[in-house]
């Protein structure tokens, strides 16, 4: 994708994604265009929610004013705690269940949500300190959080979801769509 | 003559009508003397029918006891035959003793030349190597409950008499047969001796119980004895057959084996790598160590321990990883010092992907040296390094002079999924870099064990902090690992 690093031989290695973990998305989350989300499931069945390539927030010229995982009145996903091996206590999501409320200066507000069903285990804290981070890094250090489906769930969650090759054929259409003039 | 006292006699006369064996009644009595309970049972029923008798004789106003005179002559007279031919019991069916209503015949005919041939065979068939044996019984629970019975139905009429007896004192059964059992044995296995071990190591059958002896036991240590006596019989009904033994199980003691093993191959698991019960990868580390060592100690299987454990992808190199492994159920347990390396040898020629050292049998207790500890030991690691940005020798040359920094790690994404949720800090003493080209080094660090390297490398999405990513301010991922040194002074090292 980034044309910079093609020069570099090493560049085509897998990356550390490439190599645990297995991308799935949501294209268009709950019908707003281009709210794309991706899911990495590594091979021990947990997940890292990220936001796609293409979400509206990462695209040039963005800035984040806030990030809120104050959800409702009732609900901040900052109080999930896990204890022990089988992380008692962790707050249970379903597949529309919001993460977070992100507003940009310019006064957009998106939401992010789970895609999946299972366990919260931690949201991302670093990016409340530092929202560059998300628009810097969105598919490592910018993650939004992280999720443990129930283990007998682990392969039936993802099969709402697009895998990269149906991902890319939805941007495909987006594209031709983009470029049709209404 | 049986160490009987007057005051016994009561006691006895009510046993023996009761239908309790000879050995049981010597039970009762609080006999300890062994020899009493190794003379054949005939002669000790003789013995203890004249001595009532010879209390009738001297007392035989009293009115206490007029029933006894009756019954013992009869059961004398059955049993005449049997004395003929101790060994051969069956010979005459109508003739043999009732079975015993506390024993349900466990020291009668389980108690004799016959058993111990069945034991010391199986011991034979197995061809161990050993020097003595213990000898463990297991009983069925239902013997307690009929101990129990016996033990009120005397009880009462201890009080009477005034005499004090608890039922601590009365001689265990399985302590009765032990005291038979054992010499027989011993005479079978051509004088190998066996003994008693306190506090024993049993050998509980695996039955499909109802009840364990264990709940059996503290149910009748509740029970109030009206209660018990409203629902079973005092004392005990007459069986209507004898116990029978089920078989004669052998266990060797386990050996403990340890040493120091290299992991030379990327692409083999510590122990078998199983995923929805599909098996990854063909062998393992564990299983190139264990396949010499079971054949060579004809053991029937193993437990695998080790000082910490590396990834698939991982080599160990240099003096390698202490492990030790437990041999479960040795046949052949003696190898001298030749006979180790030998063996290690055997090991090493076996596959190229391992190579073992200081290969020793150890004790049970060494062992725990291992694992003691295990998490202030230091590790040596080498890792190759790739930067996202273009470096020069000189940019990482400021690794080097970092000492003791020490990195908080959440719990890596990679094994999340079985160990808790938590931030480690973790030591690394020091670190040293060696420049390779403008994308790649190599890393060497020293840290304290349980730091997970490939994470400080590249950062786990930001979890691990510091990491090398933000030490370079750049991308960095771990192409390759190797642990160089597991710094744990165990097992001795032996000189080659």
């Amino acid at each position: 994708m980034d044309g910079g690093e093609q020069k570099d031989t090493q560049a085509n290695a897998p990356s550390v994604i490439d190599r645990y973990y297995t991308r799935w998305y949501r294209a268009d989350l709950k019908g707003k265009p281009c709210e794309d989300h991706c899911i990495l499931q590594h091979s021990n069945r947990i997940c890292v929610v990220t936001l796609a390539e293409t979400h509206p927030i990462l695209q040039s010229g963005r800035t984040i004013k806030s990030i809120n995982y104050q959800i409702s009145n009732v609900c901040s996903r900052l109080n999930n705690k896990v204890s022990g091996k089988s992380k008692r206590g962790g707050q249970f999501l379903t597949d529309f269940a919001p993460l977070c409320r992100i507003t940009c200066t310019d006064e957009t507000e998106y939401t992010v949500y789970s895609c999946i069903r299972g366990r919260l285990l931690e949201v991302n804290e670093s990016i409340l300190e530092t929202p560059t981070l998300l628009l810097e890094k969105p598919s490592t250090e910018g993650y939004i959080a992280v999720i443990l489906p129930k283990f007998e769930e682990s392969k039936s969650i993802t099969e709402n979801l697009l895998s990269r090759e149906e991902f890319e054929s939805v941007l495909a259409k987006r594209k031709v769509a983009e470029s049709q003039p209404s | 003559m049986l160490p009987l006292k007057d005051k016994d006699k009561p006691m006895v006369q009510m046993l023996l009508l009761a239908g309790c064996c000879a050995r049981c009644i010597l039970r009762f009595c609080c006999v300890s003397v062994h020899a009493a309970y190794r003379q054949p049972p005939q002669n000790t029923l003789k013995q203890l029918q004249a001595f009532i008798s010879d209390t009738e004789n001297s007392k035989s106003q009293d009115s206490a006891v007029p029933e006894p005179p009756e019954d013992p002559p009869s059961k004398r007279a059955k049993l005449e035959p049997g004395v003929t031919d101790a060994v051969l019991e069956r010979d005459d069916e109508a003739a043999a003793p009732r079975v015993c209503v506390v024993c349900l015949g466990i020291l009668q005919d389980m108690c004799g030349t016959s058993q111990a041939v069945k034991v010391s065979e199986a011991v034979k068939a197995e061809n161990y190597e050993f020097d003595t044996v213990v000898l463990s019984v297991s009983l069925p629970a239902q013997l307690c409950v009929r101990e129990h019975s016996c033990w009120l139905h005397v009880k009462k009429e201890v009080r009477e008499k005034g005499l004090v007896l608890d039922k601590d004192d009365v001689i265990q059964v399985k302590e009765a047969f032990k005291w038979i059992m054992q010499g027989l044995v011993a005479k079978e296995l051509g004088g190998i001796a066996v003994v008693t071990k306190v506090g024993n190591i049993h050998d509980e059958k695996k039955n499909i119980l109802v009840f364990t002896r264990m709940a059996v036991v503290k149910a009748l240590e509740k029970i109030p004895d009206f209660k018990f006596l409203k629902h079973y019989p005092c004392p005990p009904a007459q069986p209507t057959s004898s116990c029978s033994p089920q078989d004669v199980r052998c266990l060797h003691g386990s050996v403990f084996v340890a040493g120091r093993y290299n992991k030379f191959c990327r692409s083999l698991p510590q122990t078998p790598w199983v995923i929805d019960g599909e098996r990854r990868m063909e062998s393992s580390v564990e299983e190139l160590i264990a396949a010499p060592l079971l054949a060579a100690f004809r053991a029937d299987g193993f437990n695998f321990s080790s000082s910490g454990r590396e990834d698939v992808d991982v080599r160990t190199l240099g003096n390698g990883r202490p492990f030790a492994m437990e041999l479960l159920n040795p046949h052949r347990s003696r190898f001298n010092r030749a006979e180790m390396k030998q063996l290690q040898e055997t090991i090493n020629k076996s596959s190229d992907k391992i190579r073992v050292r200081d290969l020793q049998i150890v004790t049970r207790q060494a062992m725990s040296r291992m694992k003691e500890g295990e998490e202030e030991k230091t590790k040596s690691y080498t890792a190759l390094i790739w930067t996202q940005k273009p470096i020069q020798r000189e940019d990482i040359t400021f690794i080097d002079d970092i000492k003791d920094l020490t990195v908080d790690q959440k719990t890596p994404l990679r094994v999340l999924h079985r160990r808790a949720l938590a931030v480690r800090p973790r030591v690394i003493h020091s670190m040293n870099a060696r420049f390779l080209d403008p994308h790649h080094f190599y890393l060497g660090l020293k840290t304290q064990a349980g730091t997970y390297i490939k994470e400080f490398v590249h950062g786990d999405f930001g979890r691990t902090k510091p990491n090398l990513c933000q030490l370079l301010k750049t991308d960095t991922d771990i192409l390759e690992l190797d642990v160089e040194s597991v710094d744990v002074d165990w097992p001795p090292a032996i000189p080659e």
